[in-house]
């Protein structure tokens, strides 16, 4: 019994997602997607890759836009093609 | 008192979460606003039987008394201001009682700005479902993905309805707020739960937001609402209400399973 391999540990969780944004009060969430994706990056430009500030926009880009979007949106910055202001 | 523990043991209610056969009343509510649907629904019923009753009675009268047998002369009443002012204010006051809670609950189901636990995406395709968990991801590959496909007509298990089931569910915690993003990779698509209460247009290149709060755990069905093609009527969706421990359980296994 004590032989047995320990049991892979489950990863913890935290239920929260990104609160609401009064900029965006209607049910269309795409800008605020968009926006919270160039806020992201223009994060990360002015303060370093991994800062802890910038996790607040992280996050909210990746709970509201798909993933289909992100992939796209990163492949445009790679081309130098992206249509938003960064 | 044996009577009552038989009933106890019987005559358990099954609610009734997906559609049936020749069904004509709203599914069963699951969350607040199902429920604020429903009442608004016999709230307008009541003044629906009015005006039917009443509009009935005088069409049926004026062809009763169409006859030259009793009545050879027909009236000439060209004009009545009483009865115009009547007719246009009496109307006027039937809307407005109708209007009042229609516009309370068009507006108190507006969840964009309540801070909700849980985001879902649910992203439509032809003919099938993507959904994302997103919240728990530290990069953005580690998505919890995964592709929600019809059970084939010809394929069901005992038990199971036909055209409604799927692969794999949307699992959600009850009694917690959740938001919606409900978006298209191909065409336009709806996402509709009758008894959620929810019916969310996929407008491509947009991201729409709706909000659930289911109350009760079990398993809820709905369809594609927006024609999307050929197989827009195969096109289900199954969401599972669990405890919030069931719910974190799930989520952990899963992200196990993506990992490896």
């Amino acid at each position: 019994m004590s032989d047995a391999p320990p049991m892979a540990e489950k990863p913890t969780i935290k239920v929260e997602t990104t609160p609401g944004d009064w900029r965006f009060p209607s049910a269309n969430q795409t800008k605020r997607c968009f926006t919270c994706y160039i806020e992201y990056n223009k994060c990360i430009e002015a303060k370093g890759e991994g800062s802890d500030e910038c996790t607040k926009y992280a996050k909210c880009y990746r709970s509201l836009c798909p993933g289909e979007w992100i992939e796209r949106w990163k492949e445009q910055r790679a081309n130098g093609t992206f249509a938003g202001p960064l | 008192m044996i009577l009552r523990s038989l009933e106890c043991r019987f005559l358990t209610i099954a609610l009734c979460d997906a559609a049936e056969p020749w069904q004509l009343g709203s599914q069963d509510a699951a969350t607040p606003m199902m429920q604020g649907i429903i009442d608004l629904h016999h709230d307008i019923f009541f003044f629906l039987i009015l005006i039917l009753v009443f509009v009935s009675r005088m069409l049926v009268r004026a062809l009763w008394h169409f006859n030259e047998q009793t009545n050879p002369i027909p009236q000439r009443i060209v004009h009545g201001t009483t009865i115009e002012i009547i007719r246009t204010i009496f109307p006027s006051v039937i809307l407005l009682f109708i209007a009042i809670p229609s516009f309370a609950l068009l507006y108190s189901m507006d969840g964009v700005l309540v801070d909700p636990a849980i985001t879902i995406k649910a992203i439509g395709h032809q003919w099938y479902r993507t959904y994302e968990y997103s919240d728990y991801n530290s990069s953005d590959e580690q998505s919890l993905t995964f592709d929600s496909y019809t059970i084939p007509e010809d394929d069901p298990e005992l038990g199971q309805s036909r055209l409604l089931e799927v692969d794999n569910r949307v699992v959600v915690p009850a009694k917690t707020h959740l938001r919606m993003i409900v978006t298209p990779a191909d065409v336009p698509h709806s996402w509709a739960v009758p008894s959620s209460g929810v019916k969310c247009d996929a407008v491509p290149g947009r991201s729409n937001l709706t909000s659930i709060s289911v109350q009760r755990e079990g398993v809820y069905y709905g369809q594609c609402s927006e024609i999307c093609g050929t197989n827009h009527a195969f096109t289900p969706i199954v969401v599972e209400a669990v405890t919030l421990k069931d719910y974190a359980d799930w989520v952990s296994n899963q992200l196990i399973l993506q990992t490896n």
